[in-house]
């Protein structure tokens, strides 16, 4: 009987050292020790305790979820601001938490406004005990108005000298919460950077407007029949999230290590952002809709991954697919794929026919013979761009197969500059 | 309704497809592939866009998800329950080719529909008046729907029926477990809401009316007179009392209380829908002991798979490769059938005889055909007793059309409709034509 080694999972982000990447992110599900005890007893390595700051006072309601053909919550907003519980409740609450579970990771996410306030709370939650500091600078929503969160963040000048504070001021490693309302988030990454962070945490929501209630013409979610914008999160943001994950994790002046949050739903999306260079991962909205539980399942999901790639720790997979990211113009033109639809599997739905008739190049056909429901791809004008495939409903149905056009690769960079050779183009229907 | 007793025997069943909740329609209508040409479309008799329909009940677009099938099949409401959607639409739901379960889109239709219909939503409204005058024989789905039509294009219609109820076998026929009369009449009385549709109950064609006559008064005539009465088997001891057609005895039973009291023990002779109705009804108003006897094999009955395998689950026994011979009785009453054993090749084995005991006799081998009535009209043809006509629903008389079960020999309710909307078509055409031709001489 040979042994199965088991991959070691254990999770080092700037220096916070956590039995595995999964991180609970700073919001309702670390908003006190009870929770945070129970969320780690199901498994999460570490948790980010909801942001701590002068309390404040929360409206009713405040959530809003979007929801597509029958599945509820794809997207997610919410108008409440950082913790209403007093800080001398927070900070006892983490002493408890860390003396109960030494080995996991409590971050303490804070939000204030002077140099004199967060050098107080920031010693004060040291004192306490917690593993990291984690700057709440991308809040969207009424912390902002308030000159803190997101006001923070999109202000590299001011991100940088708040940064240096809390550099100044902690023994422990400090994390900066990037937000994501900004054109380019590289900038914001480098002036954490600058500041002195030891790594950051992104994304915070996103400003958003989660839906209308069409019959009373308020938007939501409601308090009192007036609404305001929120911050957006959960399954849809997560490429916006991996975007920006991967524009810090490419820049070659970015160094820190990265906390990879947005969307994240189950152990396949924290691979990607793991792959696009996070060395943590940091979940709420899954776990506000489906509780702590759903960390199991990204365990061994995670760890049946590595086994099966081979890697024996994280820091062998962190950033694996970065260097695969490049700028459009290097990307080879005369790379040629064509839709092949396997008429075995194929159920006839001709969904395929539909989207690219009227959404891509009018190459998908139906069979001449109207009893055979299989379609036809024209591959003569088939510009290999994936619609169909996305449409069919039924796994590996239809695939993208690599045509053998003769042409040397040449990019639109290498056309440009060196006058390489472009293919002729297929489905311009000139 | 007031003209359908509240004690009828068909009040005792409940549906066998119960409606959906708005979680589960739904939920149902999120599975939905929105097919393009999608086959469930060209299964369907009436073209319904199913797709279409169902993309509006995933949008909460509820009324238009009713326009959509009331537009293609006026009676989307009774279709809804009674086709037989596993061998029509659903059949065809390319679900099926994934071994995933299909879509119900007869229940989502019932769905949308119901829905339109609690509210009372009108959807057609009859055209500016044609001048034209078209004659129905027959109140049942062929002719309704072929007024309908033909009210929406402008043309007065008369509809001519002999028995009180409108609707025919769609009121008087169908399984109550799908469909209940009062439901039916609620629909014909919808359907009738366009407007300028004079009925008259009680006129047997052919009686009281002639179609020579009809065909002098109205511009156009529309056959839908459906089949003729319960075929009967000329056997010794055929005249003993509880030996019944099965199409009449369910009409009993769904539009008044038949007396079942004496009834312990019943059998069905027939193979078809209609048998295997019969069964269940029979088993369904607690009749313990309920057979279906066939000459065939159980694999060679022409009714559906489906509804068999549920007659069977009920309890009812399959007697297969037997031939009614006499029917036995006792001081009038039948109390028995005596069937010979018949081979593969439904020879009679000698010797081998069968007695299946029973206090009713139902038989299920056919309605007659109504054909002769028209049989000596100008350019009419029969076959068999069923009346030939075009796609379009034309006959070899240019005056008149026809369609349902009188044309197509017995379908569905779903052909019916169809077949009366095309008549309709082929009727407006025929007043549009003759119009042009007037103004060209
Ligand atoms: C027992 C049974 C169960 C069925 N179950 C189903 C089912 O579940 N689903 C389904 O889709 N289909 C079912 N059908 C078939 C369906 O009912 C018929 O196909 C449909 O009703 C045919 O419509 P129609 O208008 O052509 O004829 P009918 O519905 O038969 O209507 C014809 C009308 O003409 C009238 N009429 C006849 N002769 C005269 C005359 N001389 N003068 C005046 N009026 C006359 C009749 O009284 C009747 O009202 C069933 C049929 C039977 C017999
Ligand atoms: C209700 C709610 C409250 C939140 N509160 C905070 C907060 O106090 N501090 C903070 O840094 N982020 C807060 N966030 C943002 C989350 O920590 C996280 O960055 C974001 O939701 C994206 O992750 P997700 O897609 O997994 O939800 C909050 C999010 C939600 C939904
Ligand atoms: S890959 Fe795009 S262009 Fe080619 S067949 Fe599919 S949808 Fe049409």
């Amino acid at each position: 009987m040979s042994t199965i080694v088991s991959p070691d999972l254990t999770a080092n982000c700037a220096g916070i050292i956590t039995p595995n990447p999964f991180w609970l992110a700073s919001a309702p599900p670390t908003n006190s020790g009870d929770q945070i005890m129970r969320a780690f007893d199901a498994g999460w390595g570490g948790a980010v305790w909801k942001t701590l700051g002068q309390p404040i006072q929360n409206v009713s309601s405040r959530f809003g979820g979007l929801h597509y053909r029958g599945t509820r919550g794809i997207g997610f907003n919410n108008i409440e601001l950082i913790t209403d519980r007093p800080v001398e409740t927070n900070l006892r609450e983490i002493a408890e938490v860390k003396r109960r579970y030494p080995k996991h990771g409590v971050i303490v996410s804070l939000m204030v406004e002077s140099r004199d306030e967060w050098q107080d709370l920031i010693k004060r939650s040291i004192d306490a005990g917690a593993d990291g500091l984690e700057l709440n600078f991308g809040c969207p929503h009424g912390m902002c108005e308030r000159g803190m969160g997101s006001a923070v963040g999109q202000e590299p000048k001011l991100n940088e000298t708040i940064t240096s504070w809390a550099a100044e001021f902690s023994t422990i490693p400090v994390l900066v919460k990037l937000t994501p309302n900004v054109d380019n988030i590289v900038p914001h990454g480098l002036a954490a950077q600058r500041g002195g962070a030891d790594g950051v945490s992104l994304i915070n929501t996103i400003k958003s407007v989660i839906g209308i209630d069409i019959d009373n013409f308020v938007p939501l979610p409601k308090v009192d029949g007036r609404s305001t914008n929120g911050g957006y999160c959960g399954p849809a943001v997560k490429p916006i999230a991996l975007h920006m994950v991967s524009s810090l994790g490419r820049a070659p002046e970015f160094n820190l290590p990265i906390s990879g949050i947005g969307g994240i739903s189950n152990w396949r999306d924290a691979v990607e952002f793991i792959l696009l260079g996070s060395s943590s991962v940091q979940v709420c909205t899954e776990v506000m809709l489906r509780g702590y539980r759903v960390v199991e399942d990204m365990i061994e999901g995670l760890t049946e991954y590595m086994r099966r790639q081979g890697f024996a720790n994280l820091g062998e997979m962190v950033g694996r697919a970065v260097p695969n990211l490049s700028e459009w113009g290097d990307l080879d033109l005369n790379h040629e794929t064509v839709a092949k639809i396997n008429p075995t599997s194929c159920i006839g739905c001709q969904a395929c026919v539909v989207a690219c008739h009227d959404g891509a190049h009018q190459c998908i056909h139906p069979a001449e013979d109207k009893s055979v429901r299989v379609p036809v791809v024209d591959e003569s004008e088939c510009v290999g761009c994936n619609l169909c495939e996305i449409v069919c409903p039924v796994p590996g149905c239809i695939t993208m197969e690599e045509v053998d056009n003769g042409f040397a690769p040449a990019s639109w960079n290498q056309h440009a500059e060196e006058g390489l050779t472009l293919r002729p183009k297929k489905g311009v229907h000139t | 309704m007031s003209k359908l007793p509240a004690t009828r025997s068909e009040t005792v069943f409940v549906d066998a497809k119960p409606g959906y909740s708005p979680v589960q329609a739904l939920t149902e209508a999120n599975r939905c592939l929105y097919c393009a040409d999608a086959p469930c479309v060209q299964a369907c008799p009436t073209g319904i866009d199913i797709p279409e329909f169902i993309r509006k009940i995933a949008t909460d677009n509820l009324r238009g998800s009713a326009r959509t099938i009331f537009d293609a099949n006026i009676f989307g409401m009774s279709c809804a329950r009674v086709c037989p959607v596993e061998v029509l639409c659903v059949g065809k739901c390319v679900y099926n080719e994934m071994d995933v379960p299909p879509i119900q889109i007869g229940k989502l239709q019932r769905y949308a529909t119901d829905a339109a219909f609690e509210r009372g939503d009108r959807f057609f409204e009859a055209g500016p008046d044609s001048g034209k005058k078209v004659a129905l024989l027959g109140g049942g789905p062929a002719s309704l729907a072929a007024a309908h039509e033909l009210r929406r294009k402008g043309h007065a219609c008369t509809i001519f029926e002999q028995a009180e109820l409108l609707g025919g076998l769609s009121t008087t026929g169908v399984a109550p477990y799908k469909m209940k009369a009062d439901r039916a009449l609620e629909e014909v009385e919808w359907v009738l809401g366009i407007g300028g549709v004079e009925v008259r109950t009680g006129v047997q064609i052919g009686v009281d009316i002639s179609v020579e006559e009809l065909l002098r008064d109205f511009d156009a005539v529309f056959v839908g007179l459906g089949l003729g009465a319960d075929r009967l088997l000329h056997l010794p001891g055929g005249d003993l009392a509880g030996i019944r057609g099965a199409v009449d005895w369910i009409a009993e039973i769904k539009t008044d209380k038949a007396a079942l009291g004496g009834v312990r023990r019943a059998v069905v002779i027939g193979g078809g829908n209609t048998a295997i109705d019969t069964v269940r009804e029979l088993r369904g108003l607690g009749i313990p002991e309920v057979s279906l006897a066939y000459r065939g094999a159980e694999a060679q009955m022409s009714g559906y798979v489906h509804e068999w395998s549920w007659a069977k689950v009920e309890g009812v026994r399959g007697v297969f490769g037997a031939q009614p011979l006499a029917y036995i009785g006792e001081g009038g009453a039948v109390t028995g059938v005596r069937f010979a054993r018949l081979d593969a090749e439904r020879q009679p084995i000698a010797g081998e005889e069968l007695t299946l005991e029973a206090d009713l006799v139902l038989l299920a081998i056919g309605q007659g055909r109504l054909g002769e009535l028209l049989g000596e009209t100008e350019g009419i043809t029969l076959e068999r007793g069923r009346l030939i006509v075009d796609d379009a629903g034309r006959t070899g008389n240019p005056k008149i059309f026809a369609g349902g079960d009188c044309a197509n020999g017995g379908k569905e309710v779903v052909n019916a409709v169809d077949e009366g909307k095309r008549a309709a078509i082929a009727i407006d055409l025929a007043f549009g034509q003759a119009l042009c031709g007037g103004e060209a001489t």
